[in-house]
């Protein structure tokens, strides 16, 4: 969905690739990382100094666990995205360019697909 | 003449308003030799809205190394009670905390800074006097977030809650 007004569309005004749908693909994962990270933040706060079993006992609740699935999703696709922008502001050789955000984006899958693996081994594991 | 306040003393070749003569005149803004350049960061005094913004770029780029963290508490979690020991220990080392200070205070800037910048493509809060009132309130709020969050965790390590 590129979200981008009718207006807009028919006029061939703004981006001509995919600029709209990056642009409210960073404001939409701000919007829903504003709850998630105050979450996380508070309950890494409350748990700070706890044992194993505190931690596994939380992540083993199917709510906090789709909320730290949630979180993952949406920091590393705001990252990459996020990142992306300061990349294409900032590397001029397009080369380079073109390297580093491949490298950001392959980067942010793998380590998002071992957060949502290690959220699913402590959800399921008995 | 446009005046230009926020400007450093510069050599007359890039100053902003090109000389006494106007746009268009000898030695003035078009003459190809002496364009004037558009100004960057080592020409701006800074100003709080500058420096806030910088800010954002930095905390939000310092902060996808810090997802690495993320991950490794999880995957330690998960990888059982040794691990996450292991895991523990390393982030509750005097190196570890002070990443954690750094990491923390520049979640909670970008994340209020970032409520600014959802204000502002919604078109609300752009004048002036507004940007510097909703500026250092985000400082504060910052600041005030990171000491909170700090002093909670401390207070649940000593158990007086």
């Amino acid at each position: 969905m590129s979200r981008r007004s009718p207006l807009g569309r028919v006029r061939g005004l703004g981006s001509a690739k995919e600029g709209a749908g990056h642009w409210w693909g960073l404001r939409f994962s701000a919007l829903a990382l504003i709850p998630l990270t105050l979450w996380f933040a508070a309950s890494v706060a409350v748990m700070s100094g706890a044992g194993y079993e505190t931690v596994r006992a939380w992540a083993a609740s199917p709510l906090v666990a789709g909320l730290l699935l949630l979180l993952i999703v949406a920091v590393f696709y705001h990252g990459a995205r996020g990142l992306q922008e300061v990349i294409e502001d900032y590397v001029p050789r397009k080369s380079v360019k073109f390297t580093a955000i491949l490298a950001v984006q392959a980067a942010s899958i793998v380590l998002g697909l071992t957060g949502v693996l290690s959220v699913l081994l402590l959800l399921f594991r008995v | 003449m446009i005046q230009v306040n926020r400007v450093r003393n510069l050599p007359a070749a890039i100053r902003i308003d090109g000389g006494s003569k106007g746009p268009l005149g000898e030695g003035g803004f078009m003459s190809s030799d002496n364009r004037p350049l558009s100004p960057h960061l080592q020409v701006y005094r800074p100003q709080l809205t500058s420096v806030l913004s910088f800010l954002h770029r930095m905390t939000g780029v310092a902060l996808t190394p810090g997802t690495l963290l993320l991950v490794y508490w999880l995957a330690a979690a998960a990888a059982g009670p040794e691990a996450f020991a292991t895991a523990q220990a390393l982030i509750g080392s005097i190196i570890g905390r002070v990443l954690l200070l750094g990491w923390s205070f520049a979640l909670f800037y970008h994340l209020c800074n970032g409520i600014r910048h959802l204000f502002w493509d919604a078109g609300y809060g752009l004048e002036l006097p507004d940007l510097y009132r909703s500026g250092w309130l985000m400082v504060f709020a910052a600041c005030a977030l990171t000491l909170g969050s700090w002093v909670l965790g401390y207070a649940m390590r000593s158990g007086a809650w």
